[in-house]
């Protein structure tokens, strides 16, 4: 495919994007399957167990739960989780921060790379109770549909993604990347984004798309 | 995972007094110190590593860098790779240390992991990471699976009957080439130990791997004032471009003066059991022209006593072209 650098149809990705989640609508799908298959043998699931699993809450403390704050995209959370608890799981399961992403969950793939104190580091790797009063960014943090990050904004206009599961953790690499140390050719970003895996192989697009942040960041600086 | 206790040490004695009363510092430690966690958290999902309890040594006074008296350096035990790597002088009067970094792990990883933890950094020995399976290192006296299984990436220099695995650091590669020394602080008090004592061959007991004691932590690294006039490289060789371990690398520091060879440390990683320094390749170098044929003699006395397993045999010659190269590019600077 020619890579053009189209500007985002902004009509189209304003208005529809959010309204319904992939998440809220497999959630929706899955509450009727349960309704289909148990609805002779077992009784209703109550109104409560119907809500979206975004709206309950997570499951109460275990034994040997700790009290931990931490610090998410500029919002304070105090919770008692599991020591065990990594920052990634952390996020998605007890924060409903979903955007960050279970890969290898051995900081081999990035899929769940995240900003803690400006710099990107694979959550998966990190037990949340360390990184209390520090301050942690998500994808979440980063731009909202209707007011995109201009990487985020790049990654849309140059078909930098396939299947989206290692979007969020490529876009948090990207942005970092902005600031760190990195050569201008293509070889160097590439080397630098080396922590990211794509499986559907967008590495080419993804590139571009750095690439153009990176051009307009510096005609902005020279401007 | 198995359940834990999260402590934090606010200074050095706390952090010795609770890793004291670990009844190992080595393989199966029931009490660890925690600071990057890149390397730990990892052996921790695989129930390889079941500490009842995490010591976070993060905020220890250890994340400097500085120069000392003497024109040698200090790194703090728990300065950042990615630190560490950009440090001006480290870039400047210890390249070999910034390029080993550089080609190890992912900006991620190296934004996270730390000089201590980097020298503890654990094998990637598929038998040691899968407790199904028999590992002497991990399980004593169990046998080595590696031995008659994949060897393909393990270790042909400081191997024993019981254990092959290859130590995985590139910055502990660049620190033996550079003569490092490592600074510890335990229940006796202080002492130091140079690089090329601190890792332990395997021999009969591969589940012990550095001189740490229980209580023993890591407070800094210290480096020599750079050798005058020397040039220093790191050469990685692997089956992928990036975010991959070294099948072969080398790390040289040479200096040269007309032409010939005055001084010369060289230390192989990816091939041995601990960091390899090879004081058999400097002895054929030192004060010799800087030829091919000098290093090439140079490379063969260095992979000498190789022990090559069913799958690894082209390591031998990989580790010997890899010197050959790095010394070739790095007398070209000189």
């Amino acid at each position: 495919m020619a890579e053009e650098t189209k500007p985002p149809e902004k009509s189209q990705s304003g208005s529809e994007f959010g309204k319904t989640t992939r998440r809220k609508f497999i959630s929706r799908l899955g509450m009727a399957g349960l309704l289909t298959s148990a609805g002779s043998a077992f009784a209703q699931p109550s109104p409560a167990e119907l809500r979206p699993p975004k709206a309950r809450d997570a499951a109460p403390p275990a034994e040997g739960a700790i009290p931990v704050s931490l610090r998410v995209n500029g919002k304070q959370y105090d919770l008692r989780i599991d020591p065990r608890t990594t920052l990634l799981d952390c996020l998605r399961e007890h924060l409903h921060l979903t955007g960050s992403k279970k890969g290898c969950d051995h900081g081999q793939c990035g899929a769940c790379t995240v900003h803690i104190n400006g710099r990107r580091m694979n959550s998966c790797l990190c037990f949340a109770a360390m990184y209390q009063g520090d301050e942690i960014t998500t994808i979440e943090g980063l731009g909202q549909p209707e007011n995109l990050h201009p990487m985020q904004a790049a990654f849309v206009s140059h078909d930098a993604y396939q299947c989206g599961y290692c979007t969020s953790g490529q876009i948090m690499s990207a942005v970092a990347l902005l600031t760190e140390q990195c050569g201008p050719e293509d070889a160097e970003v590439k080397e630098c984004m080396s922590g990211n895996i794509c499986r559907c192989g967008a590495y080419q697009n993804i590139v571009a798309a750095i690439q153009s942040v990176r051009e307009n960041t510096s005609r902005q600086k020279a401007g | 995972m198995k359940l834990f206790e999260l402590t934090r040490a606010d200074d050095p004695e706390q952090a010795i007094a609770s890793g004291a009363k670990a009844t190992t510092a080595q393989q199966g430690a029931d009490i660890r110190f925690i600071a990057g966690g890149t390397n730990l958290v990892d052996f921790m999902k695989l129930n390889v590593e079941t500490p009842k309890k995490l010591v976070d040594v993060n905020h220890l006074p250890f994340s400097k860098i500085e120069k000392l008296p003497d024109g040698g350096l200090k790194i703090g035990a728990t300065v950042r790779n990615t630190d560490l790597a950009q440090d001006p002088t480290v870039r400047k009067d210890y390249a070999v240390l910034s390029e080993a970094l550089l080609s190890g792990a992912s900006v991620q990883l190296r934004n996270m992991a730390t000089t201590a933890g980097n020298l503890l950094q654990r094998t990637r020995c598929m038998y040691f990471r899968d407790t199904a399976m028999p590992c002497n290192k991990r399980e004593p006296g169990s046998g080595c699976a590696a031995i008659t299984g994949v060897n393909r990436s393990l270790a042909i220099l400081g191997t024993s009957e019981q254990c092959i695995a290859t130590n995985p650091s590139d910055m502990n590669v660049a620190l033996a080439a550079l003569e490092a020394t490592i600074h510890i602080r335990g229940t006796k008090g202080e002492r130091t130990v140079p690089i090329g004592d601190f890792h332990l061959l395997p021999g009969n007991t591969p589940q012990r791997e550095t001189v740490l004691e229980p209580g023993d932590l890591i407070t800094h690294v210290t480096l020599p004032p750079p050798a005058p006039g020397s040039h220093s490289l790191y050469l990685k060789l692997r089956d992928r471009a990036s975010f991959e371990f070294a099948l072969a690398s080398a790390a040289v520091v040479i200096t040269a003066d007309g032409g010939r060879m005055t001084r010369a440390r060289v230390a192989l990683g990816g091939v041995g059991t601990k960091p390899w320094r090879s004081p058999e390749a400097e002895a054929e170098l030192t004060g010799q022209p800087a030829t091919q044929a000098v290093f090439q003699k140079a490379a063969d006395a260095a992979l000498r006593d190789a022990k090559p397993q069913s799958q690894n045999g082209f390591k031998v010659e990989l580790a010997k072209r890899c010197l050959v190269h790095a010394l070739k590019l790095v007398t070209q600077t000189a």
